[in-house]
């Protein structure tokens, strides 16, 4: 069965990618579709046997790999609590995503090869799940990247998509080189890649030390650092976050499956997997607690000024895996996991709400030129509704709540229940819970609230005026067809002042509105349903069945946490609410003020930060610089120079000489055959007589 | 007394007037026939002489071959100098450069 869940959808990427001419559009959608679709029903059994305790832990061989000396491994499929997680989460949002896709990708030209990227990745996604071993989940790792490499980069007329898909590419190169250090570095140590034999070896080597870059440090501090920076690469961690919002130059689709719900989340889930062996090494965990809390506070902070409806979700995703890191590195892993099971539906929905909200608008982005969208695509506004009710957690102490609020708040006590590094992330938390609140509501009420303001859109201005929108440079790709039906009923009469431009936002196709309704519901039910399995002590314990540290003392201390910290997110998340409410609804000249007031703070928030600034300082205008000496001073002016280009240069001088003998005057012949043969006459004289 | 050395002077001028109108002689490629035709003629002289000098006949009968010869690459030159004319309207010797590099 778990053979069928992982490789149905490579089976009909290799159907729809190599057969796409042969088959058709359709028929390559379809398949894809389908096998996502049966993929996630053979899940949920598997994921429902282990809430209800029956389900067993096991390991699926599959083939041979490789047998090399003391190195062996195969492939395998591992099934365990921890998997089964993930693999709900893969491909039920992944199959929704397929299915949310041919709504949104109806009039691209390319849409089996973008069907086949997605069940590409989704194969690639359930190998890292199911590894058994470091290596195979270092090709999952890897199968990932190179499918949001495809994905980002799906619409590559467009340059700005190219650069982000090769600038992902790249920073993950980074992160992956740590993963496969720590990778070597456990094959040193512990002479073999089987992920249950070094969890099992992990603890009798604490408190040894290795040399590692001419320094003597502690074994297993490195081994879990270096594989931290592997995840912190893939989740999308402060230093290595860059990647995350340029990425959202892809399609929406792909932002909602890979750079929310499941890809980025990859680093948590093996920092997750491999919690027995970060135990054993308390001072990474308190990098991996810093590093959380950092980026949970950073993304929160830039979330708040962004423009660009998809960049503040962005924003909004690493903030959330930085919740999901300081979770993990307080010890709660249960909490982060249940976190990541959570947010994969409130954010996948919050995505593919968003990207409702593009097509309808006409593939306009920018919240500054939205506004009362609300009664226009009603079921889109309570879609983004229940999302933003689960992603600020809004819920009550004890009773009942949103998914986000059983996460977060699991999070949360747990790291005050930890005490030490995990009262300061507590507090970032919670200061960035406030800002998480005010964000997601700004998006909201920026987008379905107040007063349309869309004549001053391009993209509007684009549809309203151009019956034919389709030849637009920056969005050939697919131009919005809602947009181009609705300017043909309404461009006669125009010019109105209530801010329309006389557009009228069309709701999104059936195939696009399913997908909202079952996130949806999972964003309302899936933190009450299943809070109680993941988080709770003693049903943890026995849920989780060892397939990761679970903390039981950790969780039950948490539940025992002050009163006022049960009921401190809930406070700031209405305190950003009635900020977000009072800045976009009641007082709308109010954030031009504030940012007038504090105009450097807002620039510093505004551009990220300088990350990226300072990034180009550091290390791409030096590569840059590096890479042009060995290009004109290395490679042109001393290989080339003396090399091809030098003996080149040489034939052609000696051809140029030789062209001017060659005059064509047979004078000119007959005088050098003359001199010829004076001279072999002279020569014979000379010799012979 | 008419000796070997006077046939061989009177042979050298005659080639070198034929070397010298194949490089010196820029007006057209008839007068190049001609001067082979003249070196052949020394060469010739050469080969008499030699053979009344030794009393040897080969010298004699080589000197028979070469003026077949020398009739034969006549007939081809001019047969040859025609088509070109018809070809190029030209036989000047300036004009005839199309072997240039």
């Amino acid at each position: 069965m778990i053979q069928a869940i992982v490789f149905l959808p490579l089976l009909a990427a290799l159907v729809a990618g190599l057969g796409q001419r042969v088959i058709g559009n359709v028929p390559s959608k379809i398949v894809t579709t389908g096998a996502l679709f049966t993929s996630c029903a053979l899940s949920w059994p598997i994921f429902l046997s282990f809430v209800a305790g029956t389900g067993e832990a096991g390991v699926t061989p599959v083939l041979h790999w490789v047998s090399s000396g003391a190195l062996q491994f195969n492939w395998e499929l591992r099934v365990d609590t921890l998997t089964s997680v993930m693999l709900v989460v893969i491909t039920t949002v992944s199959a929704l995503v397929h299915l949310y896709s041919w709504g949104y990708m109806e009039e691209d030209p390319d849409q089996p090869r973008f069907f086949a990227y997605l069940s590409l990745f989704t194969f690639a996604m359930l190998m890292l799940v199911t590894a058994n071993n470091l290596v195979q989940m270092f090709f999952g790792w890897e199968g990932v990247g190179l499918a949001s490499y495809l994905l980002i980069g799906f619409w590559y007329k467009k340059p700005s998509a190219n650069a982000a898909a090769i600038k992902a590419f790249v920073v993950n190169r980074v992160g992956d080189l740590g993963f496969m250090l720590g990778i070597f570095g456990t094959f040193l140590v512990f002479g073999t890649v089987s992920i249950p034999e070094i969890l099992a070896a992990a603890p009798g080597m604490a408190g040894s030390s290795i040399t590692f870059m001419g320094m003597r440090l502690d074994t297993m501090t490195i081994i879990c650092l270096l594989l931290f920076i592997g995840a912190m690469g893939k989740s999308a961690q402060l230093g290595l976050h860059t990647w995350l919002p340029d990425a959202m130059e892809g399609p929406t689709p792909v932002s909602a499956l890979i750079h929310a719900a499941t890809m980025v989340t990859a680093g948590v889930f093996m920092v997750c997997r491999l919690s027995p062996m970060f135990e054993t090494a308390p001072i990474a965990l308190g990098v991996v607690t810093f590093v959380g809390a950092a980026t949970c506070l950073f993304a929160a902070t830039v979330g708040t000024t962004q423009w660009d409806i998809k960049r503040v979700i962005a924003y909004s995703t690493c903030s959330q895996l930085g919740y999901m890191f300081f979770a993990a590195g307080v010890g709660a892993y249960g909490a982060a996991m249940f976190h990541l099971f959570t947010h994969a539906f409130f954010k996948a929905l919050l995505f593919l709400g968003a990207g409702s909200v593009i097509h309808s608008m006409h593939h306009e982005q920018d919240m500054r030129y939205y506004g009362g969208l609300r009664k226009h695509i009603p079921l889109t506004y309570w879609a983004m509704m229940m999302g933003t009710l689960a992603i600020t957690g809004v819920g009550i102490a004890g009773v009942v709540g949103f998914a986000g609020f059983y996460s977060k708040d699991g999070i949360l006590e747990a790291a005050f229940a930890a005490g030490g590094g995990g009262r300061i992330a507590f507090w970032v938390g919670i200061f960035a819970a406030l800002l998480t609140s005010f964000y997601s509501w700004r998006l909201v009420f920026l987008t379905f609230f107040g007063k349309p303001r869309w004549e001053q859109s391009e993209h509007i201005q684009h549809a309203v005026h151009d019956d034919h929108g389709h030849g637009h440079d920056d969005h050939a790709h697919a131009h919005a067809h809602a947009g181009a039906e609705a300017a043909h009923d309404d461009h006669h009469h125009d010019a109105r002042s209530d801010g329309t431009a006389g557009y009228h936002p069309h709701e999104s196709p059936i195939s696009m509105l399913i997908p909202l309704v079952v996130l949806s519901i999972g964003a309302v039910f899936a933190g009450i349903v299943f809070h109680r399995q993941f988080i709770y002590p003693e049903e943890g314990a026995a849920f989780w069945k060892g397939s990761l540290a679970f903390n039981e003392h950790l969780m039950h201390e948490a539940h025992l946490v002050p009163w006022w910290v049960k009921w401190l997110p809930f406070t700031v998340m209405a305190i950003g609410l009635f900020l977000a409410w009072n800045s976009y609804i009641r007082n709308t000249s109010l954030p031009a003020r504030f940012v007038a007031q504090f105009k450097l703070l807002h620039q510093f928030l505004y551009n990220k930060w300088y990350f990226d600034e300072l990034y180009n300082f550091l290390f791409v205008k030096p590569a840059f610089a590096i890479g042009r000496f060995f290009w004109k001073r290395g490679d042109e002016g001393t290989i080339d120079r003396f090399g091809p280009d030098g003996a080149a240069a040489l034939v052609q001088g000696g051809t140029r000489l030789a062209v001017r003998l060659q005059s064509g005057y047979v004078y000119g012949y007959a005088f050098v055959m003359l001199l010829g043969l004076v001279g072999l006459a002279s020569w014979a004289m000379v010799n012979f007589l | 007394m008419i000796s070997v050395g006077h046939y061989l002077a009177v042979s050298a001028v005659l080639f070198t007037l034929g070397v010298l109108g194949i490089f010196i002689n820029r007006k057209n490629i008839i007068v190049i026939l001609m001067a082979i035709e003249l070196i052949l003629l020394a060469v010739n002289i050469n080969l008499v002489a030699f053979s009344a000098a030794l009393n040897d006949l080969v010298g004699q009968v080589f000197s028979m071959f070469v003026l077949t010869v020398a009739a034969g690459e006549a007939a081809i030159g001019l047969a040859i100098l025609v088509i070109y004319f018809r070809g190029r309207g030209t036989i000047a010797v300036d004009d005839a450069n199309r072997m240039k590099g």
